[in-house]
């Protein structure tokens, strides 16, 4: 009997093949979402953490608290900010685009944060040897520093952007029609669960290729060391 | 300061001049006016205890450290000043470091191409071709799609040779080449050194490697406290060196 209840609320038939196409559309905005805030965010952090290697103080301070502000707030916080604060300073923004800007904001901190360690983590000679051949600290951060330093920290930078791009689902609170925003939405007209179970096979089904593309990256970039 | 003099020519036709050179880390004073002047195709070789400035006065040739003040010049160039593109001067000066400091995400043919193409702006098979050149007189050609990791220490060492050797410079200075590789494979890079020496090269040496020295370096210049003690041909400081401190370092290593 309690069995049956648990099937009725979770994986009823009827609700699943309904809502399926809506979660499926869904998917497509999730992905959509994550695929841009992952370009945004990772070449932001990187242009960031490149710019705060010329070591100009003001530049620097305006990283560092930018980088440290948006790693200590809840996503969810800036979400709601700039979601409901915005329009009364007479800018409305979609709520996906606050949900892009947001997440890809909070990418690029994290992504400054990581990068920079793998700047600052390269040995000084590799700077020497670049410089002394003739080549600016420009060609130097690009050509040979920034190439050894992602290496470095491809596991971490891969880690963080997953995290980030789950968040996604935090759109939900804004309306954003991604997987759990459809979701929820069906939950509500269907009075049952099947929709949710429906989302989190969704997001198993993308993230976990990738959690497991970043092992392998993982791997990959340990085993070869320097 | 007490410093035999030995000199072919003047200071100023001379390749590389290093001229009343002062540097301090913090309160503490490494360099303490140096005077040196190398000439076109000479070898000279710098010895001294750890501590004694050598490094640091090589470092200083290309701007790795930069002076309190004096002057380095090369072929009468001002390395320091208004209006010196120092990247330009880098070109002129080739840099060998202890630790290879090789690129470990290019190739041998990578890390020798990098600065012909992004520095003096060659085309890549003009690059390539340079490259495979320098390599070949390095002797390390068959290994030009090699990475650092893939090479031994001397292998990477003579890459690194090779590396500066590319962009054709008017000196090239050796910052301990040697000390980081294992006993066995010192003899390449030294075979290598000589061959770049036969072909002309001007040379400013940093080394322990005495035995070397007193076979191919055309002066040994001895460095202690920050100060040029005494220099001269590798016989007369190997042989009969004037200063209490040069005869005190060199018994150590002759034992």
């Amino acid at each position: 009997m309690q069995m049956d209840m648990f099937l009725d609320q979770f994986l009823n038939q009827a609700v699943l093949v309904k809502y399926t196409p809506l979660i499926l559309k869904g998917a497509g905005v999730t992905v959509l979402l994550s695929v841009l805030i992952v370009l945004t965010g990772l070449t932001l952090g990187a242009g960031l953490a490149c710019l705060r290697a010329y070591r100009i103080k003001a530049f620097s301070f305006a990283i560092v608290i930018f980088a440290d502000v948006l790693r200590a707030l809840p996503p969810l916080v800036l979400i709601l900010l700039a979601f409901f604060g915005l329009p009364n300073i007479g800018v409305v923004l979609s709520s996906f685009t606050v949900l892009f800007l947001v997440l890809s904001l909070v990418l690029a901190a994290f992504a400054e944060e990581i990068v920079w360690a793998g700047i600052t983590a390269t040995p000084k000679g590799q700077w020497e040897a670049a410089r002394s051949t003739g080549l600016t600290f420009t060609q130097a951060l690009c050509y040979v520093v920034l190439p050894q330093a992602v290496r470095m920290v491809i596991p971490p930078l891969t880690n963080r952007a997953i995290a980030i791009t789950k968040m996604t689902a935090l759109g939900m609170v804004i309306g954003v029609p991604d997987i759990l925003g459809q979701a929820t939405t069906a939950q509500s007209f269907s009075a049952n669960a099947s929709p949710l179970t429906l989302a989190a096979i969704a997001y198993v089904v993308i993230f976990l290729p990738l959690v497991i593309a970043s092992r392998w990256l993982e791997q990959r970039f340990t085993q070869k060391g320097s | 300061m007490a410093s035999t003099y030995n000199e072919k020519g003047t200071p100023s036709s001379a390749t590389l001049s290093v001229r009343a050179l002062h540097k301090s880390f913090g309160v503490l004073p490494v360099l303490k006016g140096i005077d040196l002047h190398v000439q076109r195709s000479e070898m000279v070789f710098v010895l001294g205890p750890s501590g004694s400035g050598k490094s640091t006065m090589l470092r200083c040739c290309n701007l790795l450290e930069e002076p309190d003040s004096g002057a380095i010049l090369i072929e009468g160039d001002k390395l320091t000043g208004p209006g010196v593109d120092l990247n330009k001067m880098r070109q002129r000066i080739g840099m060998v470091f202890q630790s290879f400091n090789l690129y470990p995400h290019l190739s041998a043919l990578g890390n020798v191409t990098l600065a012909l193409r992004r520095v003096l702006k060659m085309p890549r098979e003009q690059a390539e071709s340079e490259a495979i050149a320098a390599l070949t007189k390095v002797g390390l050609s068959n290994r030009a799609g090699h990475f650092p990791s893939q090479l031994s220490g001397g292998q990477q060492q003579r890459v690194a040779i090779a590396r500066a050797l590319a962009l054709k410079p008017t000196v090239m200075l050796f910052d301990e080449p040697t000390s980081a590789l294992d006993p066995e494979l010192v003899g390449d890079v030294l075979d290598v050194m000589r061959d770049v020496k036969e072909q002309g090269m001007t040379m400013l040496v940093v080394s322990h490697e005495m035995k070397f020295a007193r076979d191919a370096a055309d002066r040994v210049v001895f460095m202690d406290g920050g100060v040029i003690v005494e220099q001269g041909p590798p016989e007369q400081i190997f042989g009969a060196p004037t200063q209490e401190r040069t005869r005190t370092f060199l018994s150590r290593f002759h034992g």
